[in-house]
Formats: structure tokens, C-alpha cells, sequence
């Protein structure tokens, strides 16, 4: 194992590559530069398609083109580049195109501004574009991590014709950390794309990419398809990692680069006795609702921690299905909290009930 | 014996264009079949289809389809054409589609060279929705949105696409067309099987426009839709070459 | 001796009269008595023997209803 010092865009743009990336198509966007810039070089070099496109909204339509026709597309863009990539992000998930998608998070809404954050996440989860339709989405908190899940996203995508997103903050993106990039990933078997259309076929094989189904009964057994797909990967593609959970009297609930502030938090809290724990979600869509199935009778409350102001709380609220009071602790605009911030928060829970 | 002069093309499906009596969409259609065919190309080409009346398309072309977003069929074009540059790509895209959503899209493709062709048809309204008011709608033209005829203070002046295209660096042939009558039909197709030749010789974008009819929104019989295009929409928008890269004189 | 023949494929026709327009020999017409499927009226040739394969007529169709022959003289 041999670990090279990178900066997560840069990381981000080799999993890539590593992970079987055909095409590219971006535009720039502070803070995720580096990965159309490190593809513009690299891909050619290994024979594969770059090209800036002239907006978001190109670039997604020529992901959709290319998965359509059988490659496997990525794209990068930040929170207002995605907002306008919605539509597009639709129209593949209704088509049944696989993709891969990396946002490198910043504050909004709107313009914003360009420093870290985690105010996406309904946009994320909840759609942000038309219709019943899910992307798998992952927020690491690590470049690890996040290289590990890229390299594998490609598969994951074309197993289940779905596009998928890569969400991380900011400052996953322009941090440097020691990185293995040939650490094995998850690999799955996959038939052919026997639908891209690819060309070639006439007549009766004909392949024809769309999402539109005018006859209502139609559209309605292709929305039960793609329901049930989406069942299929709530049950088996959950992904969370569980810190000191058995005893915990107090747990936080915090992803990517919160999840790793609130780490701190926890060795602080613990030291002084307090018995706090994490759950960290992986994968934000699905949600790890298997996390908070058998938690500790001890528990007393929850302490959900975001650099929002409190999208993840609603799925942390319908998973514990009213057991637990659920309390809120974050910061926006880029600012990020110190660990302190976090061990006074949940001492204030404490003290609250006592 | 007897001799075929004209049969339906194997570049179309068998199944029934859901195009108004009289659109000039079907005789489009064929146009490109037929040129696909006579170019041996039905079998290696995708297109696309766009949104607004032949939003189905992909049902009556014999080849690989992909519905895009309305607008982005050059977008969509540009993502196959950059993975599979061995296939005939190309773009079927209304008024609507390329000239107001899609403008954009259509000048970078153009401006980036791109090995695509596409037909673009222009009615000069909104044929799907129920006929309002096109980018290329002609001054004073009435439209459900203009109900007292497009002005100029308010709404702005038809655009002139191939005009425009045709100044983009990256465009290889760049033409007008019409399929008013049988004389300009013959010599919309040569056109257009020019602009399949040049993408099988990878000379860049070519970009065909064709004055088409909307008799159902204009209010006429498709006869009279034919003659209001050669009379009035000829004589805004010029049936000639804009750009040729294959002949020095255009 | 007509010089073509033309056959209808009725059930894709739409009655647009594109085809009785553009015949230079004016040999196609209405025909108010009969409609296909779609409830169009269909088209009828009036005198076959003036056909003189031109194509004018399958050209113009939008919807590839008419086949046209050169019979050979």
C-alpha cells in the first residue's frame, strides 16, 4: 500500500479514472476547479473524452448523451451548478441512465458564497427536480473515503441505471490528505448495456432513450419500476459507520466534514464521562434508517449536527419515528464550528433536562 | 416491368406520424430517411428527438433515438457524438426547442465544430402547445400570445438562425431551405445529404434549416400553409447558403 | 398508355390534399365517398391513363402514403 499526499479535487479526479470514467463533461465552479482541470490533462492522455461544456445545464445533457449511448459520464459541479443541473439529473433518472455526479459543497441559496457547507442536502435528497426519482448519493468524510466510493460509484451506477452523486463539503475538496489510490473498491457484476443507444439497430432492436410516457398507464408502471428499484437499494446499499453507539446516553448524527469536528467533540465529552456517541450516514440517499433501528435503552437524545440550518434533522426525525427528542446544533455560511462548539451544545442538552 | 419512382423509406418505422394533415414535419421526416438511406447510414445512425410537436420522433425514425430536454438537443448530441464519433449523429429540433431553449446550446455546438447534423424546423410558432408565439415568429404574425401580431417595441424581431449560426467559426455548411413545392423539396434534400456527407467527413457542424408549416396554428389549409411560406416566410428569411467550407464561392 | 401508376397505402392518409395540389396532370381528387380508419377522406385517381410518374404526388405526402411506378412503355 503506497499512499500519496493529495488535494481532494485532485483525489477526486484520479478515482475517476481509476474507476472507468469513458467521458467528462463540466463547467468551472469554485471550489471543485481542480477536477475539470486535472481531467482536461489526464483524460486525453488515457484516451478517454473531455470537454468544458458552455454551462451546467450543457454539461448534464451531454452526460445523458454519452450514458445514453453507453458510456460511463462524469460531471462536477457546486451547489448553484447542480441547482441548475436538476433538470437534467431528472431526466437521467427517468430515462434509467447511469452517471456519476460530484458536488463540492458551498453556502447558498442562491450565489451564496464559496466556502464549505452542507446546505444541499435537500436538494440532494428530495429531488430538487420533477418527478418520483431518487440519485444514490454518498457524503464521505475523508478522501479516502472518498476515493474508495468514487472508484466504485461507476459500477454502482450502471448496476442500477441510476445516477449517482458524491457530495462533499468544500473542504474535503481542497484539503490535502495521505491517500491510497489503488486500494481495491467494491466491484459488482453487471450485465451489457444491451438499451444504451449506441447505434446500430434498426427495426425492432432499436434502442430509444426516454423519460416520456404520455399514456398514463404507461407512466404509471414506469414510476412502479423505477419505485421498486429504488426499494431494492434502501434495503441493500445503506451506508453508515457507528462510533461508541452500545452505551450511548447521548448520540450526535453528523455527516462528512461535521462528522469529523464532531469526533473531536466526542473524545472531549468522554473524557469528562459523558456517554455520547455517533452516527455517521455514509450514504444520505438511502438514509441509514437501519442505524437507528436497535439503539441503547440508555439513550436520552438525540444531538444532530450540520454546517446547515437543519436539512438532515428531518430524515434523523422520521427515522427515531418520535422515541427520542431530537435537538439541533449548526452553523452556516461557511462557518465552522470548533469542537468546543459542539461539547457546549450537547452540555446544554444536559443540563436542560436536569 | 414496372419500376419504383417513389415508396416510403426504410429509414422511417411503420408506424403512423402523429403529425397534423399537411405538416410539413412528415415530409421532413422523409427527407432525412431517405437521405440515410441513400448514404447507407440508417443503421449506424442516433438521433434525437426534442420536445414540441415531434417530441415522438423516436417513434418514426428506423434508429437509435434519445429524447432530450427541451432545447438541449445539441448538448445531447455533443455528449454522443464525442463517445461514438464513428455514428451519424444528428438533431431534430423545432422553433421552439433550438431557437428559444435551446439557443445556446446550438451556437456552442456550432462554435465547437461539432461532427453533428441538424435539421431544424422552423414554423415560425409553437406548434405543440397550441401556437404561440415563436422566436421566429414573423412580424405582425398573429399567435395566441400576439393575439394582435407580434411587434417589434414588444416583442422583439424574428430571429434569423442559419444567419446566425452561419457566423459561428466552428459551422461547416450552413443552409436554408424550403419544401413548399416538389422543385425545392429536390433541392432541400441535396442540402441536406450534403450535410450528412460532410459529417461523415468529419468537416464540423452543419446545420440545415427548413421553413416548415403549422396549418392547424396559422389557421389555413395545409395548401395555403405552403403559400404563406413561399410568399411571406421566403421573403424574411432567404432560402440560400450561408456557409459552405466545402466550396470556396459560398 | 399511362407512363406510371400509383398506389395508396389508404389507412396512413390524412387527407391534406397535398398530393391533388401538386399533380401537374390534375388527375387526383377528393374522394367525398369513401374514408379510411382515421375518418379521412380518401383520394382517387380520376384518369390513371394521364399519370405520368413524375412522383410529385408521393414526394409531397408527409405521410409516405403513395407508392409511385414507371410502367415500362
Amino acid at each position: 500500500m503506497s499512499r500519496v499526499l493529495m488535494k481532494g479535487n485532485e483525489a477526486i479526479a484520479v478515482a475517476a479514472i481509476k474507476g472507468g470514467c469513458d467521458a467528462f463533461f463540466g463547467y468551472p465552479i469554485t471550489p471543485q476547479n481542480e477536477i475539470p482541470e486535472y481531467l482536461s490533462k489526464h483524460m486525453k492522455a488515457n484516451g478517454k473524452v473531455f470537454l468544458q461544456a458552455e454551462s451546467e445545464i450543457a454539461s448534464i445533457n451531454m452526460v445523458y448523451g454519452a450514458a445514453g449511448a453507453g458510456a460511463r459520464v462524469m460531471t462536477s459541479s457546486s451547489s448553484p451548478g447542480i441547482a441548475l443541473m436538476q433538470e437534467g439529473i431528472t431526466y437521467l433518472a427517468g430515462a434509467e441512465l447511469p452517471c456519476v455526479i460530484v458536488n463540492v459543497m458551498r453556502g447558498g441559496p442562491g450565489l451564496g458564497g464559496i466556502q464549505p457547507a452542507q446546505s444541499d442536502y435537500n436538494q440532494i435528497t428530495r429531488g430538487g427536480g420533477n418527478g418520483d426519482y431518487n440519485v444514490i448519493s454518498y457524503a464521505p468524510e475523508n478522501l479516502q473515503e472518498t476515493v474508495d466510493i468514487i472508484k466504485g460509484a461507476f459500477d454502482t451506477a450502471d448496476y442500477y441505471r441510476n445516477p449517482v452523486m458524491i457530495a462533499v463539503d468544500g473542504l474535503i475538496g481542497q484539503m490535502m490528505e495521505p491517500v491510497d489510490l489503488d486500494k481495491a473498491s467494491q466491484k459488482r457484476v453487471m450485465p451489457a448495456k444491451d438499451w444504451a443507444a449506441s447505434g446500430g439497430h434498426t427495426g425492432k432492436d432499436r434502442r430509444v432513450i426516454t423519460s416520456l410516457y404520455l399514456d398514463p398507464k404507461q407512466l404509471e408502471e414506469h414510476n412502479l419500476k423505477l419505485y421498486r428499484k429504488y426499494q431494492e437499494i434502501i434495503k441493500n446499499e445503506q451506508k453508515y459507520e457507528l462510533i461508541n453507539v452500545k452505551d450511548a446516553e447521548y448520540l450526535i448524527v453528523a455527516y462528512g466534514t461535521m462528522a469529523r469536528i464532531c469526533r473531536s467533540s466526542i473524545e472531549i465529552l468522554r473524557e469528562e464521562g459523558i456517554k455520547v456517541g455517533m452516527i455517521r450516514p455514509i450514504t444520505i440517499w438511502p438514509f441509514p434508517e437501519k442505524a437507528f433501528k436497535d439503539l441503547s435503552k440508555n439513550l436520552k437524545e438525540i444531538l444532530v449536527c450540520e454546517l446547515s440550518l437543519g436539512q438532515m434533522i428531518q430524515d434523523v426525525k422520521l427515522s427515531v419515528e418520535g422515541r427520542y427528542p431530537v435537538s439541533f446544533f449548526g452553523r452556516t455560511g461557511g462557518m465552522l464550528p470548533e469542537p468546543e462548539d459542539i461539547v457546549r451544545a450537547l452540555k446544554k442538552i444536559i443540563k436542560g433536562e436536569e | 416491368m414496372e419500376k419504383v419512382v417513389y415508396q416510403k423509406s426504410v429509414g422511417l418505422t411503420n408506424n403512423d406520424l402523429s403529425y397534423c394533415p399537411g405538416c410539413t414535419h412528415g415530409i421532413i421526416h422523409k427527407l432525412v430517411a431517405e437521405v440515410l438511406e441513400e448514404l447507407n447510414l440508417v443503421d449506424q445512425a442516433i438521433g434525437i428527438a426534442s420536445v414540441g410537436c415531434s417530441v415522438m420522433s423516436y417513434f418514426f425514425f428506423n434508429c437509435d433515438m434519445q429524447q432530450a430536454a427541451h432545447g438541449r438537443g445539441c448538448a445531447v448530441a455533443t455528449g454522443i457524438k464525442r463517445v461514438r464519433p464513428n455514428n451519424i449523429v444528428f438533431s431534430y429540433q423545432g422553433d421552439g426547442d433550438l431557437a428559444s431553449m435551446g439557443l445556446n446550446e446550438t451556437i456552442h455546438a456550432a462554435n465547437r465544430g461539432e461532427n453533428i447534423t441538424v435539421i431544424f424546423v422552423n414554423n415560425g410558432i409553437f406548434g405543440m402547445t397550441g401556437g404561440q408565439m415563436a422566436p421566429t415568429t414573423l412580424l405582425g404574425q398573429k399567435t395566441t400570445t400576439t393575439k394582435e401580431g407580434r411587434k417589434k417595441e414588444e416583442h422583439g424581431f424574428p430571429i434569423k438562425v442559419a444567419e446566425i449560426i452561419s457566423q459561428v467559426e466552428g459551422a461547416a455548411y450552413v443552409e436554408r431551405v424550403s419544401v413548399h413545392n416538389p422543385n425545392f423539396l429536390r433541392k432541400a434534400k441535396k442540402s441536406l445529404k450534403k450535410a450528412f456527407e460532410y459529417q461523415q467527413q468529419n468537416k464540423g457542424f452543419t446545420f440545415i434549416e427548413f421553413l416548415s408549416t403549422c396549418p392547424v396554428n396559422w389557421g389555413m389549409t395545409p395548401i395555403q400553409a405552403m403559400e404563406f411560406v413561399s410568399k411571406e416566410m421566403m421573403t424574411y428569411y432567404p432560402v440560400k447558403v450561408f456557409k459552405d467550407v466545402g466550396d470556396e464561392n459560398a | 398508355m399511362a407512363k406510371g401508376r400509383i398506389t395508396f397505402n389508404f389507412e396512413k392518409c390524412k387527407g391534406c390534399m397535398l398530393c391533388v395540389h401538386f399533380c401537374p396532370t390534375k388527375i387526383l381528387e377528393l374522394d367525398k365517398e369513401n374514408i379510411n380508419q382515421k375518418g379521412y377522406n380518401l383520394i382517387k385517381v380520376t384518369e390513371p391513363e394521364k399519370c405520368i410518374a413524375c412522383g410529385f404526388c408521393g414526394m409531397m405526402c408527409p405521410d409516405s402514403v403513395i407508392t409511385v411506378y414507371k410502367v415500362a412503355v
